[in-house]
């Protein structure tokens, strides 16, 4: 490379709001029916069926709007874009071209280095989704189900603020946690209920002028985003050195070739012909209405953050790691409203929690356990019913199946030895029996016990008092 | 007519409406169009100036449904006049945007 380049990158940013219903009529939205179950006239473009808005997109929409410091436009409306593709059977998709709901708005981003950043955006927009084609792979034919076909979708468009694939990831991470925070989308790349669009151009380190970009569609996971950002800028400084030029157009990442293909070029000309959609009436989102979304507002990662610091005083580090989710600091709250520890609650979380969710490659969204059974579970081990190793076993089974451990412990008898009679016995035949650790520790080797509190504990099935055994081994070592 | 449509504009108007016109047809949107881009001209002349554009005939606002399920399983009827289909989806000629 003889020049030097930075990568400027936009991004839109496709997001399924949680609502029960599609955008326009009344059919569900849940994921996974039987293909077409979930249609009706409206969201199958029959001719005479008119759509109605469901409010509680316009709610959504607005609240991710004010999280994201935009603009409220509080008289806006609906537009017609003109297409036809079989997974659109209107011919045409509602969305907002001209007034969408937000606009002007950012966020500020965290790198690793410490340093923030702030992303612009440029506007929020909502609109419906489309339906799902199938292609057959042996025959020329498609098969198409509706069922996504009206699920609403917000748009975030931000400005070309962004220059590296880090900067990108902590953006969408950031737009993820106070989506989800808001209870607006669960956010799931994978499932496509947040995707991504990277529009990405090089130029000259320096230069004021953009260069022409490239939009770069299927990008289902973090990794693959990344993948594509350093793929496409390398394809670009390529032609450039080789006094060749970019040519606009879309083009689909493949994350298993590790390169991108174009989709279509400039030259199919994107005319969407839009126009006011006369099927709905304006919306206008009164001063009451949008104070009362205002008002609705969650307690977003960084107040709560203030909080748990005042509240828990438990270490910035946990703070940090638990606020990150929504779903994490609910757990954490309620878990330690119930038993009153909340180090003991972070220390579950940020342990045995995150490692088994990062050894089944789960989000901490996936947790289906109720923080009941976990401030159950820190009850146990402080009343000295199990030992720390016991919990470590029972835990997995309240992460899996969410069971009540005290039953769980009461039936599988994993309650913890405290009998002094019985550990007294089972320490003298451990002793008895391993002569050489014996040894090892009289002349000097103290970590010698170590092995023979773990042949203790072996002994006692894992559910000796290991404080007690310790305490026993040692004064008959120290005899 | 003060609007000339050229054959280039009806080719690619055609091309977006997804019609194949035959030379006639051509000819009559031709003339089509020009007459509706003149009766625009002619609001055009209207001066406008400070009225707020209307999206809408109706001066009608904020018509929205609450979020309730309302709608069963609705594939029988939405699959009634399919020309082709399978048991619970469409089936259309494959279209892969390449």
């Amino acid at each position: 490379m003889s020049k030097n380049y930075e990568t400027v990158i936009g991004l839109e940013v496709h997001v399924e709001l949680a609502t029960k219903t599609k955008i326009f009529c009344g059919c569900t939205t849940a994921f996974g029916g039987a293909p077409n179950t979930h249609t009706c006239p409206v969201c199958t473009g029959m001719p005479g069926s008119l759509p109605v808005l469901n409010k509680k997109v316009v709610e959504y929409a607005a609240a991710v709007g004010l999280a994201t410091n935009c603009k409220i436009t509080q008289k806006c409306k609906f537009d017609r874009k003109n297409y036809f593709y079989p997974d659109n059977p209107q011919n045409y998709q509602i969305s907002q071209l001209y007034l969408p709901i937000c606009r002007d708005g950012h966020v500020d981003i965290t790198l690793a280095d410490g340093s923030t950043k702030q992303v612009r955006i440029h506007e929020i927009h909502m609109e419906e989704d489309a339906g799902k084609l199938v292609h057959d792979e042996y025959d020329d034919v498609s098969y198409v189900d509706y069922n996504r076909s009206g699920v609403p979708l917000i748009e975030i468009v931000s400005e070309p603020d962004m220059r590296s694939a880090e900067e990108v990831i902590a953006y969408l991470e950031k737009l993820r946690q106070t989506i989800q925070y808001l209870g607006a989308s669960d956010c799931k790349l994978q499932e496509g209920s947040m995707r991504a669009d990277v529009n990405l151009s090089i130029r000259e380190v320096g230069a004021s002028e953009f260069g022409t970009r490239t939009e770069m569609k299927n990008l289902n996971s973090f990794t693959a985003i990344t993948h594509a950002i350093e793929g496409e800028t390398e394809r670009q400084i390529d032609l450039l050195e080789a006094g060749k030029e970019v040519e606009q157009q879309t083009r689909r990442w493949d994350d298993n070739n590790g390169e991108s293909y174009p989709m279509r070029s400039k030259e199919d000309a994107h005319d969407y012909r839009y126009f006011p959609d006369p099927d709905l009436v304006p919306l206008n989102i009164s001063d009451e209405w949008l104070d009362e979304i205002r008002s609705n507002q969650p307690e977003f990662k960084e107040e709560k953050a203030i909080r748990y610091r005042e509240e828990f005083g438990i270490p910035d580090y946990d703070i940090g790691l638990i606020t990150d989710s929504k779903k994490l600091a609910d757990i954490f709250e309620e878990a330690t409203a119930e038993c009153g520890e909340p180090k003991k609650v972070s220390n579950w979380i940020l342990g045995e929690t995150m490692r088994i969710l990062k050894e089944k490659s789960l989000d901490p969204e996936d947790i289906t356990f109720s923080p009941a059974n976990l401030a159950k579970l820190i009850k146990l081990v402080d009343g000295g019913t199990i030992n720390g190793s016991v919990a470590k076993e029972v835990f997995a089974n309240i992460f899996d199946e969410d069971v009540d451990p005290e039953a769980y412990v009461e039936e599988h008898g994993l309650k913890q030895v405290n009998d002094e009679g019985a550990l007294k016995a089972c320490v003298e035949k451990v002793i008895a029996d391993n002569p050489q650790s014996v040894l090892d520790y009289k002349g000097g080797k103290v970590q010698a016990i170590g092995y023979l509190v773990g042949q203790t504990m072996k002994a006692m099935k894992g559910k000796a008092n290991p404080g007690m055994v310790n305490q026993l081994l040692k004064e008959m070592l120290d005899k | 007519m003060a609007n000339v449509i050229d054959d280039e504009t009806i080719d690619y108007v055609g091309i977006l409406a997804e019609l194949e016109l035959s030379d006639e047809e051509k000819e009559q949107a031709k003339g089509d169009m020009s007459r509706m881009l003149d009766y625009i001209d002619k609001l055009n002349e209207l001066d406008t100036t400070g009225i707020e554009p209307m999206s809408h005939a109706f001066a009608v606002s904020n018509v929205m449904r609450e979020d309730l399920v309302t709608n069963g399983d609705g594939s029988e009827a939405t699959l009634a006049n399919a020309p082709e289909k399978t048991d619970d989806t469409f089936i259309v000629p494959k279209t892969t945007i390449s």
